[in-house]
């Protein structure tokens, strides 16, 4: 071996070779504590704190209160006080006018959220700087203009608030699903108990400061930290109206199970295993494009993610040589660097999860295929993987792996791929990638997802219903719909016997 | 010299046909006097599962028929049960012991119900559905669609004919089959009303009536894995609260128990759709 060739080997300069360029993190203003928020100001909780941890290295970022069921009770009295002496009795152009002054508060601390939002939950600065932030702005943008219009949301003239809404979110999408929640619920006249995620509660915390600044009456919006038991606590108080989760199905079945005969109406956004099908005469730069952005987009953590691709026979090969072929241009790492694609998995315990699964995939017979990126030393990482040579039955094609794990399977005819699309006991969401507008529509009407997108995916508007067919849950967020989850129609005599008797 | 009466067997309506119980068990139908009227079929777990067995057979054709479509076949089961006054009016007098005028007045609130059901079934796409100005090169359109299989406790307090009619024709509206168990005491017109479902279009499967205790067939149709819709009308005496438990297993849509007969509402028909949101790139020109 030559000297040259030795240099070579060391390093082969390439296109993608470039310096690092992290987001400065002098945007945060951290405390090394928080307490929960409740009625307006941080309270300490009376659980055991917990730390928050950068999955990108493990590092604390601060600890954070645990709410314990006393705290619960504090903060749904608080709500319940708002909503009957404050927040109903205001007018809705006044409640629209806290919501647009909450949309702008977010705009202006646009960065230091996002930067806040990829430090916690490991997610890329250009997703959370430009999608995750932006959304939640334009949600709280959208609703702030429903909430003195509500007598046209189609639920008949003067529909009803229903008094204090429980909401629990999830970890992947962290400050956008508290906005999903937040929005809605107090543009109908609803006052919240929300619980962030135990792994990312860190925006959720700078919101509530924001919550401060635009001088939203206390109690309107209330935060409790904490884990399950948080959680449990909330949704099974007997002082809330209305519960809303996003999260697993396993969760959202046990929600449904305890809230039977309460009369507690309910919204469930939970898990999916989307089909995203792609015909032989797709668009196919866009679709390579699509099918990355559909399961590699956020590490893979999004409940609607196409993590079935299903491809038509005769375009198999070409689909898979060009996904494998841009996928190894991906980059993984310092979720906060502008050029990371792929940042961290949010945890310990689901990148556990995805190791699991991965391996089931192998040993069930399905051919891994994994990107070669350099991993690094400290934190939770997973760089893309296909499986092709996937059986419908294998798990990791049942399974919701939600990691950035992709199954590959094939069809001939387009009864076909309907047939293995609609082939999960879930229904979230599906993909057709297809030049073909008649077959687009056609395979549209027969997919039973709540969502589809056509040559397109993962596309999220506060305009758009978002919510699911099946044991993807029930209820729609976005849109007049959304509003829906947060109103009685008041003409509607709707079912009036509750446990307790009558109501 | 009065001529002997040929009285009716009454069965169960599953899949377009009028089979007895696979039990061979059946129930007496009284008068509220107790006098006999009928002998009519008591189902079992099997025949409830039977019928959701037709009923989810039955929902490709029904939930893709065209809402013109299936407007037409829900106008005309009014059409037919008008023509069959006399037979409802008697079943109901004997088994409600019903004056002949109030059972009338049950017959013809339950034909209008048909007549303003039908008339939503190429409608409540446009007024529950909407198009949605994204911020972005895309066309949005949000349209409600069946949930699927709905099985239903019609109401067991009073107005059978009514109460039936009430709940199982918001769910047909959309496109759902459903399979319905029937007022217990007052089941014959029920089975009646099978007879003119039969005649009137409504294709097999869409409709599946099982006559018998609630108490006995809810548990199997609340915990049925292939039953999207759980429909707790007449089921504030039975252990409702368990039934919803049960259903939350395969999360299915639950509507808990009314007070007499839920009135016409296009809440009733949404209560039993999804909402499928369409994206589709719109391209450069």
């Amino acid at each position: 071996m030559t000297e040259n060739d030795k240099a070579l080997s060391v390093k082969a300069p390439s296109f993608l070779d470039y310096a690092p360029a992290p987001e400065s993190t002098s945007v945060l203003h951290l405390k090394k504590h928080y307490g929960l928020f409740i009625d307006g100001e941080f309270v300490d909780g009376r659980g055991d704190a917990f730390t928050t941890i950068s999955p990108a290295t493990e590092k604390e970022i601060a600890s954070i209160s645990n709410a314990n069921n006393a705290d619960v009770d504090a903060a749904v009295a608080a709500a319940r006080k708002a909503y009957d002496r404050t927040w109903s009795k205001l007018s809705g152009a006044d409640r629209g006018k806290y919501l647009f002054r909450i949309a702008r508060l977010v705009q202006e601390r646009a960065r230091e959220l996002a930067v806040a939002e990829s430090l916690d939950n490991g997610k890329p600065i250009k997703e959370s700087r430009d999608v995750d932030v932006p959304l939640v702005a334009a949600w709280f943008f959208y609703y702030a203009g429903w909430a003195d219009k509500l007598d046209y949301a189609g639920l008949g003239p003067n529909p009803q608030s229903l008094g204090v809404a429980a909401q629990v979110i999830p970890w992947n999408f962290p400050l956008l699903m508290l906005a999903w929640k937040i929005a809605p619920a107090l543009a109908a006249g609803n006052t919240v108990v929300i619980k962030p995620a135990e792994t990312t509660p860190l925006s959720a915390m700078i919101f509530a400061e924001i919550l401060q600044q635009a001088d939203l009456p206390k109690g309107v919006v209330n935060i409790v930290t904490g884990a399950g038991d948080t959680g449990h606590a909330l949704v099974n108080h007997p002082d809330v109206n209305k519960v809303a989760f996003t999260g697993s199905t396993g969760v959202g079945r046990a929600i449904a199970k305890s809230v039977a005969g309460t009369g507690k109406k309910v919204t469930l956004e939970l898990g999916g295993k989307a089909a995203n099908i792609v015909f032989d005469d797709a668009p196919m730069d866009q679709a390579i494009e699509g099918i990355v952005n559909g399961i590699f987009f956020n590490q893979g953590h999004v409940c609607c993610a196409g993590s079935r691709l299903l491809v038509q026979e005769n375009v198999h090969d070409e689909v898979v040589d060009r996904l494998k072929a841009r996928l190894s241009t991906l980059r993984m790492g310092d979720p906060l660097d502008k050029n990371t694609d792929i940042g961290a998995i949010n945890s310990k315990a689901q990148l556990d999860r995805i190791r699991e699964l991965s391996d089931i995939g192998e040993a069930e017979g399905s051919e891994r295929w994994t990107a070669e990126c350099p991993i690094p030393e400290n934190g939770f990482w997973f760089a893309p993987t296909i499986f092709t040579n996937v059986s419908t039955s294998s798990r990791i094609a049942r399974e919701e792996v939600f990691g950035p794990v992709l199954s590959v399977l094939t069809f001939r005819t387009p009864a076909e791929a309907i047939a293995k699309a609609n082939n999960t006991p879930y229904g979230l969401s599906a993909g057709i990638w297809s030049e073909k507008g008649s077959r687009v529509l056609a395979v549209a009407d027969k997919l039973r997802a709540g969502v589809i997108w056509a040559n397109t995916f993962n596309r999220f508007d506060p305009a758009s219903p978002f919510g699911g067919y099946k044991e993807s849950g029930y209820g729609r967020e976005g849109g007049r719909h959304g509003l829906a989850s947060y109103l009685e129609s008041a003409g509607w005599a709707a079912p009036a016997v509750t446990k307790g008797g009558k109501k | 010299m009065t001529r002997l009466t040929v009285p009716k067997t009454y069965k169960l309506y599953i899949g377009g046909k009028f089979p007895r119980s696979e039990s061979g068990r059946t129930y007496e139908v009284a008068t509220k006097k107790g006098a006999f009227l009928a002998n009519a079929a008591l189902a079992s777990r099997k025949d409830a599962r039977d019928a959701v067995v037709a009923a989810r057979a039955a929902f490709s054709g029904w939930s893709g028929a065209t809402g013109y479509n299936r407007g037409q076949v829900l106008y005309r089961i009014a059409e037919l049960l008008e023509g069959r006054r006399e037979q409802f009016i008697d079943e109901l007098m004997a088994t409600e012991s019903l004056s002949k005028s109030a059972a009338s007045a049950q017959l013809d609130t339950a034909i209008d119900a048909w007549v303003w059901y039908a008339g939503w079934a190429d409608k409540y796409v446009q007024v529950a559905g909407n198009g949605n100005p994204v911020s972005g090169p895309y066309f949005n359109l949000s349209t409600p669609e069946p949930s699927g299989v709905i099985a239903i406790v019609a109401p067991q307090d009073s107005s059978s004919l009514l109460g039936l009619v009430s709940v199982i024709a918001p769910a047909l509206v959309s496109g759902n089959t459903v399979v319905v168990v029937a007022h217990q005491n007052a089941p014959l017109s029920a089975i009646s009303l099978s007879e003119v479902l039969a005649t009137s279009d409504v294709p097999g499967g869409v409709v599946n009536i099982l006559t018998g205790s609630p108490a006995e067939i809810a548990p199997w149709l609340a915990s049925h894995a292939d039953v999207n819709g759980l429909d707790l009308a007449g089921a504030e005496q039975l252990e409702w609260v368990d039934l919803q438990i049960a259903a939350a297993d395969t999360l299915k849509r639950v509507l808990g128990p009314v007070v007499g007969v839920p009135a016409p509402s296009v809440e009733r028909i949404v209560q039993w759709t999804e909402t499928k949101t369409v994206w589709h790139t719109k391209s450069l020109i």
